[in-house]
């Protein structure tokens, strides 16, 4: 591989271990267990995708030839839309497979789409799951690399990396910044793919929700746990608000969403408790109004949601690149 | 024609180590034990100097699984009444008493409610008339504590034994795994531990209201075993079991989202573990079953929160139970007391030991030989075992049934 142009501060004064020992993992199935080297690394690959995202251009042929396959069992949207777009910009052909609305069921149907899709020769394939360890299931049986696009609770990789690369273009290096996640921690997957991230990296984390939406021994996770909003957001340096599912809002978890938005809502009072620069972040869809007020969403100066939509496109990019490498004889990567 | 077992070291109640004495058998019954029976007349088994135990009785499997029982020196299985459909009407219950004869017996628990269900006794007096021994409540709690207390008045009038699975369903309802740190990483669905107390709890209460015996099938966590050692002080007729399973393992066996370490009640903690082996020291568990559950691709082989509980356990029981002597936990006068007479005694059976006048289920255990659990390799219906590649000593080198060799 050629060399690529600066990326954030902490990146570029990172050395990275030659060829295939930067990223030494066949699949990227979650964030737990990965290097805090092995993150930058894929932030600091994310970085030339920003760039070329940015041009009129839009387009390499890194991929050409390649095939990726996203296997959606659950349904999705923007990070769908994101892969696609992520595996088309680098020429490879991109097949969507919206098992949620066909015929797929749970069962042996798992395995054996998994060994339908292997036999049709992908060369990665993303998966979305709505069972926390399905992907892992699936990856075990094909011969490709797998990219997990999110598996029940349990992780959101790319969703946490394209976060660290927001934060760390805006803010610099990660390690010791002080990172509040807000919300229903206890069925997030991006709760937890961030937890791993950001405590890897460095960061102080804070979690917080009505004790009903957090799971057990959360202290065991490097972070610290509260359920008073005001305290948790207290000299923040990043504020990161969860999506709270519509089916928990009336009087399973939480009574209703009005009560919730009086609580743990973000609004530009409780904002103040934070840094003055604090930035705020969601991985949306965002419910305006419950976990996050419209004028804080849209205000330019404090919110990077946008800006992760549009990391979460270079992320995946470099997911795929650095995955495929092995299968497209890269020098080094062996 | 009489049989002689000699050069054994054998068993025998009120021993706390083996006695080399000779056990003769006349029949299906054992009708001496002791050093200076002569060998005329008889036929002569040699056990050359192995250990002679009684058959294992396996107090709660869900499968009648002959190879894995036989493999596991188990003579007598009490099998639960989750079958399908349920065991709640008289005809299933003397189908499946007879099913398993004469090398296997098997002895049905009669379904508590009609079909499991929690709503309605089932009839139990005419279950018992067919066979059943006990009564069982089956993979679930009763949450009814209404239908809990008639049930358990009339099962002290039959003089029947309830043997309940303890986890309040109100807790556990979708949760796959224990509260704690191993399913908050993982992302699943949990309950915390005290699920099982609570229910324990709340029968111990109502053993109080009714005197029924009441055995808890598998108490896995320290608070549960708490109130069975209190229970027990107050001399309230209860007993508790265990899997070894959940003595040897813990949550962390599910990290990587292995589903044949998905169990129910689910492994606990670590603390919960050592605690469990507590409660085999000081006495307060009384029986060590398999939890026999075999399940084959269709159950297991999808993402763990869609998987079936339950682990094939009847081959891996009696050597995964010799670690407890080997460890010094208890002695092996104890262990088969755990093993076998508990349970005869809980199903009224003259079975269980090595004393005149009982049936003559025995096995040859060489205590010491080596083998590795290889879940391709098992006699058992599926290879369902989380303990798959662990190197295990304790091999059942002959089993007999009734007198008769298998």
């Amino acid at each position: 591989m050629t060399s690529q142009q600066t990326g954030s501060p902490s990146a570029a004064g990172h050395q990275f271990p030659a060829g295939s020992d930067a990223f030494p993992h066949r699949h990227l199935l979650g964030i737990a267990g990965l290097q805090p080297w092995e993150l930058l690394f894929l932030l600091k690959e994310a970085e030339q995708w920003v760039d070329l995202n940015r041009k009129s251009s839009k387009h390499v042929d890194r991929l050409d030839g390649l095939t990726v396959i996203n296997a959606f069992f659950e349904n999705s949207t923007r990070t769908l839309l994101s892969f696609e777009i992520a595996g088309k910009r680098m020429g490879a052909d991109v097949v969507n497979m919206h098992a949620a609305q066909s015929s797929v069921k749970k069962g042996e149907t798992l395995i054996d789409t998994a060994v339908t899709l292997n036999a049709m020769r992908a060369d990665a394939i993303v998966i979305r799951h709505r069972s926390s360890g399905a992907v892992q299931l699936i990856a075990d049986k094909v011969d490709c690399p797998v990219l997990n696009a999110g598996d029940g609770s349990h992780e959101h990789p790319t969703q946490a990396l394209l976060d660290a690369l927001t934060i760390q273009r805006r803010k610099g290096d990660i390690s010791g910044l002080t990172i509040t996640i807000c919300g229903d921690v206890m069925h997030s997957r991006v709760a937890r793919s961030n937890i791993y991230c950001l405590t890897t990296l460095g960061a102080r984390v804070r979690v917080c929700a009505p004790t009903s939406l957090l799971p057990a021994a959360l202290d065991r996770m490097n972070v610290e746990a509260f359920s008073n909003f005001e305290q948790a957001l207290d000299g923040a340096d990043v504020v990161m608000m969860l999506r709270l599912q519509n089916e928990r809002m009336n009087g399973d978890f939480i009574p209703s969403p009005r009560e919730f938005h009086h609580l743990y809502g973000l609004t530009r009072e409780r904002l103040a408790l934070a840094k003055p620069d604090a930035l705020v972040m969601h991985p949306g869809p965002m419910n305006r109004g419950v976990e996050i007020s419209s004028d804080i969403a849209d205000d330019p100066d404090r919110s990077a949601i946008t800006e992760q939509v549009e990391m979460g496109v270079a992320v995946r990019m470099a997911c795929l690149d650095v995955l495929t490498r092995r299968s497209r004889g890269v020098e080094g990567w062996s | 024609m009489k049989q002689l077992f000699t050069n054994a070291r054998v068993l025998i109640p009120g021993e706390i180590t083996p006695q080399t004495v000779s056990v003769e058998i006349e029949g299906d019954r054992i009708v001496g034990v002791g050093a200076t029976i002569a060998p005329d007349g008889h036929d002569v088994v040699d056990c050359q100097d192995q250990l002679l135990a009684p058959g294992i009785i396996d107090l709660g499997v869900f499968a009648i699984d002959k190879p894995a029982f036989h493999f596991g020196g188990i003579t007598r299985a009490a099998l639960m009444p989750d079958q399908s459909p349920a065991l709640d009407l008289p005809a299933m219950i003397k189908h499946n008493a007879s099913e398993g004869k004469p090398d296997l017996w098997s002895h049905p628990l009669a379904a508590a409610t009609k079909g499991l269900l929690g709503n309605e006794l089932a009839e139990i007096g005419l279950m018992k008339q067919a066979g059943a021994r006990a009564v069982a409540t089956g993979r679930n709690w009763i949450g009814d504590s209404g239908i809990m207390l008639k049930l358990l008045h009339y099962c002290r009038s039959l003089d029947m034994p309830v043997i309940v699975h303890s986890e309040d369903s109100g807790l556990t309802a979708g949760a796959v795994a224990t509260a704690g740190e191993t399913a908050t990483r993982l992302g699943l669905p949990s309950a915390p531990a005290s699920a099982e107390a609570l229910s324990i709890a709340r029968d111990i209460a109502l053993v109080r209201e009714s005197s029924a015996h009441v055995h808890f099938r598998q108490v896995t966590t320290a608070q549960g075993l708490d109130l069975i050692r209190a229970a027990k002080a107050e001399q309230l007729p209860v007993t508790c079991g265990i899997t070894p399973a959940h003595l040897f393992l813990s949550d962390i066996a599910t990290s990587d989202f292995r589903t044949f370490a998905r169990l129910s009640p689910p492994l606990r903690s670590e603390d919960d573990r050592t605690a469990c082996l507590d409660a085999i020291k000081d006495g307060t568990v009384d029986v060590i079953s398999s939890g026999h559950d075999p399940r084959g691709p269709e159950d297991k082989r999808l993402p763990f929160a869609e998987a079936e509980s339950g682990m094939a356990g009847a081959e891996t029981l009696l050597a995964l139970s010799l670690n407890l002597v080997r460890d010094g936990i208890i002695d092996m006068h104890r262990l088969f007391e755990l093993l076998a007479t508990t349970p005869a005694k809980i199903l009224g059976v003259k079975a269980g030991q090595i004393f005149k006048g009982y049936e003559a289920d025995l096995i040859v255990i060489d205590p010491e030989a080596p083998w590795q659990v290889d879940t391709r390799k098992m006699a058992a219906s599926a290879g369902n075992t989380p303990f798959d590649k662990l190197p295990v000593q304790g091999r059942v080198r002959a089993i007999y049934k009734g007198g008769k060799a298998l």
